[in-house]
């Protein structure tokens, strides 16, 4: 470990939750966000307010691989209740920072680590007087001490404290002393820098680094969602706490000062789902947030906006199950509930974002796809991408975008035509004509219900009518396939027999595994698939393949099922490749299941 | 099935002020049973509009599942219908009223729709004054799922297998009273001349008006034994007062002696004309009514009328403060921020 690298490494810190340790960890990644050079940090919290222990991993990357990487190669130690565990992820000729306030116990001692101790509450306590203080200062001691390691630019510090203090500014001189206070301990005691190192770069362009849900929140600002009805859930609590946030600036009617939006946290999540269903059927694009407890729970809604053909936007942050699982671990395991959602014949659309950028494109797009297709739109992002911050291509947005409502009929239109028929399918693409109540006096009225009812929504139990509705709805079914965004393709054409396919936040991951198997010589084509249902290039790339890896974060291949399901294919030509320990999945798992299945061929 | 309705209007049928005869505020044919209280419910609707002058297309109508749930379809057929799922109407209401506050929303629901699977909705729709009627047709057991006891059943009453419910029912009428429900009143499916004025008021209240109409179901819970039957109902029922609903700027006729009426005033300047039948109670006080409900469910009797109400509120529109216009009219010019602020945003961010 002499080696001096450069933007390359793993850093963990084991802290307390509940500690303020948030923020100072923040502090340290933004500061090499702003010297341009790739990073990733991500949250390994528990589901607790306070006391538990709580990890945040920031993985640095000159090559730009911001997925998970095995191997920690320096540990911040300041929760002595999980120290055995942290000291044993440290890889050989890995760093060690701890508190030496008190000396560490003998058998703490691993001779293929170095130790760095640092005082830290010592420190603090002898430099402030408040115990609260103390408690978050020694936490931006450390940065300070980090800094200097690793060579981090103080300037930069100094130039976020003045952000993140803006308008409390007398809070900045405490801050900037509890930096130093780790500088110079650092000066007198240790070499420094240390052979990993932070250096400037240029590779960020005009990168930002925000969390999916705030992503999300934003969407749907931009999307015109007017209605948000919600239950709290980690981790999709934080989706409408943004669309809050942003809903309090950006949509208050400039004149009256009041709110061109409104939003309810409802008494359980079957009537947030209600609520966005009644919205959409009175025409304001309305939208929920959840996770797979309460995707469970909105179960027999969406069946009925399936059936009723209500738009509908649901964001699933998804998590490890059930509800007493581990609620604030990762994964992507509410696939098969979330395409199938509700009893009888359903199908519903999905979306997977891998970015903050795609989250914001994704969710303004589900209001466009949810109204022309008239039918839930479900948005599949999972804790990882959304409680996370992460590095992503600015949003962007065209001020010449007008939203799709899709078919709707207005006054004059339903003056103009004979008689309306609701569940008509009048352009042969399955998809109807709605109106929206109040819009005409004497037509276009109509009881929304289920399904027992004809083309003019009128009621019936005939068996004839149903056979002829469900059709109907596979033929708009088979429409949404091609309106649905295509998957995106990592070579030109085909250029291997074998092919890999990943979505959603293993997207980090398995792009660094793709690079790896190249390097080794194993050519593979990738997609990543952005929809369900699976249209045309979809289906392309997996019957132009022999072999194709299918790389999920769950145990039962779920992605996998819905390929064999959807596409009848032979399950011997789909390898899974799975993790569902709750961590987000990581480069070098993924390379090594792959290689090994390649090599043994 | 009810009989075939006559298609013969009376020439001279009274028009209202819109210029409609009360045959435009009616729907489908209904496919209840023939006596069906719900039926004379969907009438008393239907009326109630005509009455208010209300254009049918500005009411939305929304229900769960039950018998009682299926009748928005049988009355206001210009109106937009959502037949939606069991208990869960009202979260359903509560979206499409904040998607556009300028409607009239009436939700229909069943006394299992609402005391068993809904229970939780029911609450919390009280506790957010949605602007709306909620009318729960209660029959005392599940008419569509052939007569099982529901939570409204009297304790002791027999069902139509004969038999005995062993359980402490629901009164939802109190129930909405204790939870500060803004307008709750007490009928009965077979007494047109107060469910219609009721309804009346409840459509002009500016914020939640509950109605629990006592519906007796003839085909599962008519029987004797039955407290929601017709016979029981008849010789139980105390009303509380009997009322005019007079829209605004009509003359206000006295007819009863001063002292036992009580003039209500409502928000839209339409007044309330309360003739007050039981002494000890005034609509205006919380204990009084609940009291006075009590007392009659002690001894067995049902209190109608008007029970109590809160005249000025503040409904969900004004608790979230959201704009006049109705959200659903808002466009992109009004909800998208725009590329500018898209990229301050990002600006912030890096
Ligand atoms: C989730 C669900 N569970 C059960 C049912 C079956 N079900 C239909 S109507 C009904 C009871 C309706 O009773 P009530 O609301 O009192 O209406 P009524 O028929 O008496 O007017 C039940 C249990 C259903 N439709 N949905
Ligand atoms: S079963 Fe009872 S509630 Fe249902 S329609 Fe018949 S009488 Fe009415
Ligand atoms: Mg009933």
């Amino acid at each position: 470990m002499n080696d001096i690298k450069t933007n390359d490494f793993v850093i963990r810190f084991a802290n307390v939750n509940g500690t303020g340790s948030a923020s100072a960890n923040a502090l340290f990644t933004k500061a090499i966000f702003k010297m341009g050079v790739p990073v990733t940090p991500k949250n390994i919290f528990p589901s607790n307010i306070q006391g538990l222990p709580t990890w945040y991993e920031v993985r640095v990357s000159e090559r730009g691989f911001l997925g998970r990487r095995e191997g920690i190669d320096f540990m911040v130690s300041v929760n002595p209740q999980s120290m055995k565990k942290d000291i044993a992820d440290v890889r050989p000729g890995g760093y060690f920072l701890y508190d030496s306030t008190k000396p560490l116990h003998a058998d703490m001692i691993r001779d293929d680590i170095n130790y760095i101790g640092i005082p830290l509450m010592q420190l603090s306590n002898s430099n402030y007087s408040d115990p609260r203080q103390r408690q978050l200062f020694k936490n931006i001691i450390y940065v300070g001490a980090l800094a200097i390691f690793f060579d981090i630019e103080f300037k930069v510090l100094e130039e976020l404290l003045a952000v993140q203090f803006k308008g409390k500014e007398k809070l900045i001189e405490p801050n900037i002393k509890a930096l130093q206070l780790g500088i110079d301990y650092v000066r007198e005691h240790f070499e420094h820098p240390l052979p990993l190192r932070v250096e400037r770069r240029d590779l960020l362009g005009d990168a930002i680094m925000m969390s999916g849900n705030s992503a999300c929140a934003l969407g749907a600002i931009y999307g015109g969602a007017t209605v948000a009805a919600w239950y709290p859930i980690t981790p999709s609590t934080s989706v409408v706490d943004a669309f809050t946030k942003y809903a309090e600036k950006y949509r208050i009617d400039k004149e009256t000062g009041k709110r061109n939006f409104a939003i309810v946290q409802a008494e359980d999540e079957l009537a947030a789902i209600g609520m966005v269903i009644g919205a959409n059927w009175n025409g304001a694009r309305s939208f929920t947030a959840t996770s797979g407890p309460g995707l469970s729970l909105m179960n027999e809604f969406l069946g009925l906006a399936y059936f009723s053909e209500i738009p509908t936007v649901l964001i699933d942050v998804q998590r490890t199950g059930p509800s007493t699982g581990m609620p604030t671990r990762t994964q992507q395991s509410d696939l098969l509930e979330a395409a199938y959602a509700a009893h009888g014949d359903t199908k519903h659309v999905l979306l997977f974002p891998a970015s903050p950028r795609e989250c914001f494109l994704m969710t303004a797009e589900a209001f466009d796809l949810a109204e022309k297709l008239q039918t839930p739109v479900i948005v599949m992002t999972d804790l990882d991408l959304g409680m996370n911050e992460h590095v992503s291509q600015p949003l962007k947005w065209d001020d010449n975008r007008k939203y799709n409502r899709g078919k709707v009929l207005g006054a004059a239109e339903l003056d103009a035509i004979g008689r309306y028929g609701r569940y008509l399918d009048t352009d042969g693409d399955g998809i109807p004509y709605r109106t929206i109540p109040a819009t005409h006096a004497t037509k276009g009225a109509f009881v929304t219900r289920g399904s027992s009812r004809d083309e003019y929504a009128a009621y019936t139990e005939d068996s004839a009518a149903y056979v002829r509705n469900m059709e109907r709805l596979t033929k708009k079914f088979e429409t949404a396939r091609e309106m649905v965004p295509a998957p995106k393709f990592f070579q030109d054409g085909k250029t291997s027999e074998t092919g890999v396919i990943f979505f959603g936040t293993s997207t980090y991951a398995a792009k660094e595994a793709f690079q790896m198997l190249r390097d080794d010589g194993f050519a593979i084509d990738a997609m990543r698939p952005k929809a369900f249902p699976f249209g045309r290039e979809f289906v392309d790339f997996v019957n132009d393949h022999e072999k194709i890896f299918v790389i999920e974060q769950n145990r039962d291949a779920q992605f996998r099922s819905l390929m064999l399901i959807e596409l009848g294919l032979d399950p011997n030509k789909l390898v899974p490749v799975l993790n569902y320990d709750g961590m987000p999945i990581t480069a070098d798992f993924i390379y090594n299941q792959i290689k090994e299945n390649l090599s043994g061929k | 099935m009810s009989y075939l309705r006559s298609k013969f209007r009376h020439p001279a049928l009274p028009k209202n002020k819109l210029g409609y005869t009360v045959d435009y505020y009616e729907g489908s044919l209904s496919t209840l049973c023939a006596g069906c209280g719900h039926d004379s419910i969907s009438a008393a609707i239907a009326q109630a509009c005509f009455e208010l002058n209300i254009e049918p297309h500005r009411v939305a109508k929304l229900s769960g599942i039950g018998c009682s749930s299926k009748t928005p379809a049988y009355f206001l057929n210009n109106s937009h219908g959502f037949n939606s799922v069991h208990g869960r109407m009202p979260s359903v209401a509560t979206g499409a009223n904040l998607a556009n506050r300028d409607l009239i929303y009436l939700g229909v629901s069943g006394d299992g729709d609402s005391a068993s699977i809904g229970m939780g909705q029911f609450v919390h729709v009280i506790r957010r004054n949605l602007n709306m009627v909620y009318i729960v047709m209660n029959n005392g057991c599940y008419g569509l799922t052939k007569g099982q006891d529901s939570a409204t059943a009297d304790i002791g009453s027999k069902n139509k297998s004969g038999q005995i419910n062993l359980f402490e029912s629901i009164d939802l009428a109190s129930l909405a009273i204790e939870l500060g429900a803004t307008f709750v009143a007490q009928s009965f499916s077979g007494d047109k001349e107060q469910l219609i004025p009721l309804i009346k008021a409840g459509m002009s209240h500016p914020g939640f008006a509950f109605i629990n109409v006592i519906s007796p179901c003839v085909t599962f819970n008519n029987n004797v034994g039955s407290t929601k039957s017709y016979d029981y109902v008849r010789q139980h029922m105390e009303a509380t007062s009997t009322f005019d609903f007079v829209p605004l700027a009509h003359e206000i006729r006295t007819q009863y002696e001063e002292g036992e009426t009580q003039h209500l005033t409502m928000h839209d300047g339409t007044v309330i004309q309360l003739h007050k039948l039981a002494k000890d109670w005034n609509p205006l006080d919380r204990v009084s009514a609940v009291n006075a409900v009590g007392r009659a469910r002690r001894d067995g009797e049902i209190l109608t009328g008007l029970l109590y109400m809160i005249p000025e509120c503040k409904e969900l529109h004004a608790l979230l403060n959201t704009t006049d216009r109705p959200l659903n009219s808002l466009t992109e010019n009004e909800l998208c921020p725009g590329a500018d602020i898209l990229e301050s945003i990002n600006e912030s961010l890096r």
